[in-house]
Formats: structure tokens, sequence, C-alpha cells
């Protein structure tokens, strides 16, 4: 099972201690490319003029709150099924980072919904689905800290993850299934975006850099469970001995 | 300069723009600096709990 | 079977049956999470029974062309929407938003009165999902392929 060739600690350490650098420095260039675009490259839409913008980070930070949770529901996943002993290590690590970004896609998106709609908040299908994937996060983390026991926090929040993936599905298609005052989607579509080139690059560049943002992240705060875990064996080891 | 206001006013809607940028910005960066600084900690702490049991002579780990 | 696929199983179950069991309850709260009506739908509402005035309700769809003015009062804005089906006459006062035109498409929320008309008390623009800078915009209608302001 190919999974498990990182299974072992020291050979993901080494492995993310060499990612690390380089997903952090294509972090900052794409970030610096994409704002550029963003802000001053790109034209004013037709209908929204330059409030447009915030969709180069409204949507990113959508679909990075969207993917954390898939990634998170994933590794939940395997270290329930296949008990891989970084798996639970890896939705732990992620959980703050996807948490963040729903955080950005509600607040960027109710400062672009005042001008265009005219209201900061609806309870449609799709802002409500997207408020729950953020108490969702909230309830994972709250988990991990609330039970003392690693394995048991571990197997507690994996549970809820799990539980809560079926509002990943929903999210996505709550603009088709219900009506709502959120419009369709503009990219992931049957029949292509649906946005012009000048305004779909920097948004796909955005999207990158917060990918790269991610995996820097990951790696840190999964090198630094892995510390942890560590330290924690040893003072264990040292108070039996 | 001309083109700085008209940068700057985003159309009129400067007081949407700007914030959320502004709000996206300092959000990641501080996810960022508390992961990192988070991840330095545990590796300081391990090296030095690690350098302390070779002081005291223990050599498994 | 080996553990591993028992657990697989036994997760594999478990989403399947919350997925199942999210289904029911959403499809069975379908009436009362309804965020907005067409104008089709409202019809058929009322084919069925009359609207009390105190139900408080939103409907959407897009402004009819022409439509847009004010009541004899000089405040009170009067427009109509439509889905291309069935049409409601629609009575606010208030600020409109920024989008707010005639082909757009709107979210308003208020009651219906007794002879039809829906009294609204907010108007929201509902805007579609393409984007495009106004040169390109201007071309498409040049060229006489504009699609429109509604999705």
């Amino acid at each position: 099972m190919s999974i498990h060739y990182f299974a072992n600690p020291a050979r993901f350490t080494r492995l993310a201690g060499r990612i690390q650098p380089w997903a952090g420095g294509l972090t900052a260039v794409l970030l610096l490319i994409g704002l550029y675009m963003a802000l001053v490259e790109a034209p004013a839409d037709y209908q929204q003029g330059d409030t447009v913008r915030i969709m180069f980070v409204h949507v990113p930070a959508a679909w990075m709150a969207m993917f954390c949770y898939t990634f998170l529901a994933v590794a939940s996943a395997v270290a329930l099924i296949w008990r891989h002993p970084l798996a639970d290590l890896a939705a732990k690590a992620s959980a703050p980072i996807g948490a963040s970004f729903t955080f950005l896609a509600l607040v960027t998106g109710s400062i672009w919904g005042k001008p265009m709609w005219g209201t900061w908040w609806v309870w449609d299908a799709r802002l409500t689905s997207v408020l729950i994937l953020f108490f969702l996060y909230l309830g994972y983390m709250a988990l991990w800290e609330a039970i003392e026991d690693g394995q048991k926090a571990g197997k507690a929040a994996a549970v809820l993850a799990l539980v809560g993936a079926v509002n990943v599905p929903i999210i996505k298609f709550s603009v088709d299934w219900w009506n709502t005052l959120h419009q369709p989607a503009s990219v992931l579509r049957m029949d292509g975006p649906a946005i012009h080139s000048s305004m779909l690059w920097p948004l796909l560049i955005m999207a990158l850099a917060f990918k790269a943002y991610f995996v820097t992240l990951l790696l840190a705060r999964m090198r630094m469970e892995l510390n942890l875990r560590r330290i924690r064996a040893m003072r264990l080891a040292e108070r039996t001995s | 300069m001309g083109n700085m206001e008209q940068f700057l006013s985003m159309g009129g809607y400067a007081g949407f723009i700007w914030p959320a940028f502004g709000i996206v910005l300092i959000v990641m960066a501080f996810l960022w600096i508390a992961s990192m600084r988070s991840w330095r900690k545990s590796e300081q702490a391990l090296a030095s709990l690690r350098q302390h049991r070779r002081q005291r002579g223990d050599i498994e780990e | 079977m080996t553990r591993k696929r028992r657990r697989l199983y036994i997760v594999g179950g478990f989403m399947l049956i919350f997925a199942t069991a999210a289904a029911l309850v959403l499809a069975a709260f379908e009436e009362n999470i309804v965020f907005f009506y067409s104008p089709t739908e409202l019809a058929r509402m009322m084919e069925q029974q009359p609207i009390p005035p105190e139900r408080r309700l939103r409907i959407g769809g897009l402004v009819v062309e022409d439509s847009v003015g004010r009541d004899m009062d000089g405040v009170t804005i009067t427009f109509r929407v439509t889905d291309t089906v069935e049409v409601v006459p629609v009575k606010f006062r208030g600020l409109l938003p920024d989008l707010f035109r005639e082909g757009q498409g709107i979210v308003a929320e208020g009651s219906m009165a007794g002879d039809g008309t829906f009294i609204a008390t907010e108007v929201l623009a509902k805007h579609d999902e393409n984007y495009m800078p106004k040169e390109v915009a201007e071309a498409l209608k040049e060229a006489g392929q504009w699609q429109g302001d509604h999705e």
C-alpha cells in the first residue's frame, strides 16, 4: 500500500523539510503576482464594476474551504480504516487552515454582497451551508482539545469529520438544488467558465497561491504535531522508567 | 496622481474592496506566523529534550 | 475478512446511511426552507388557496422591461417581476440596490396584498454568474449576440 511509504515519520520529516521552503517561496511569488493582477491589471466588470475584484479573494477562499474539508475528511477516513499513523495528524493540522479560509469566504462574501445584492447576509442554502461548514471546523478542533486521550480524541474527531462530509456536496450543489440569492457556479460548470479570460487568470493564480499556502502551512503544522507527539512519548517514557 | 486616486477609490467601492483584501491578508499572515512559531518552538523543545537526555546518559530514543 | 476491510465497510456504510438521512431530512423540510418563490410557484400556490397578508415570503425573478415606474403618491416604486411564464406586480417603498434595473434579477421580501400585488419591504439584486469587461459586453451587444442581463 503506497500510502504506508509515508508512514515512517522520519521519512516524512525529511521530505517535508525539503518541500516546505519551496512551497513557501512559491506562495509568496504567486500571491504577489495574483494580487497585482487582481487589483491593477484585471478590468472592471460590465455589471459589478470594481467590486468584482473581491471575487479574486472570495472565490479562492471558498474553494480552499471546501478543499481543506475534503482533505480533512479523507485523512480521517484513512486514519479510521487504514490506521495510517500520520493520517490523523494531517487532518488535525489542516483544520485551522480550512477554518480560516471558511471565515474569509464568509466575510469577503458579506462585504461583496452589501453593495451588489443590497444586504450583508441572507439565509439562503449556499450561505447557510458554508456557515455550517465553519461550525464543523470549530467543532472538529474543539474535539481534539476537549478529549484528554490523544487516540480517543483523534477517533472522535474523525467521526465528526466524516459525518460533516455530507455538507460538501450540499454546498457545491446548493445553488442548483434550491432557489438561492447566491448565483450559480461561474467556473466549474458543464458549459465551461462563464468568466472572461482577463478575469479568469487572476482568479486561477490566486487559487494556486492559496493552494501553495495550504501546502506550506500543512507541512509546518504536521511537523509540529509530530514533534509534540515525540515529546509527549519521551516524557511518558521518562516518567515510567 | 490621477491614476493613484482612481486606483485607491476603486470606482467608489473603496470602502468595500480594501477592507476585504485587508482582512484576507491579515488573517493569512496571522495564521502563517502563528503556525511557523508553534512549529519552531516544538523543534526547539524537542532538540533541548534530546540534548538533556544525552547529557544524562540516556542512549535510547 | 480482514479487520481493515471490516472497518472500511463500517465507515462506508455509516456514511451512506447518514447521507441518506440528510437527504430525507432536507426533502422533508423542503417547504419550510424555500428561500424564494418564482412567479409561477406563487401562482400555483394562490390557485390552491389565497395567501394571507400576514404571511411573509420572498419572490424572485426578472424585472420586466419598461415596467418600472412610480405610484401616484410619488414615493412608492412599482414594477413587475417575471420568470418568463408568470408575472407579479410589485410595490416598494425604500432604497433599491445599485444593480437594480430592467431585465435584472431580483429577490423581494414582503407579503401579498388582496389584489395580487406583492408589497415588498426589501428588494435585493440577484446577479448572474457571467463576468466580463465592459468592452466585451459592448461588443457582444453590437454583434447582436447579447444573451441579456439574466441567467
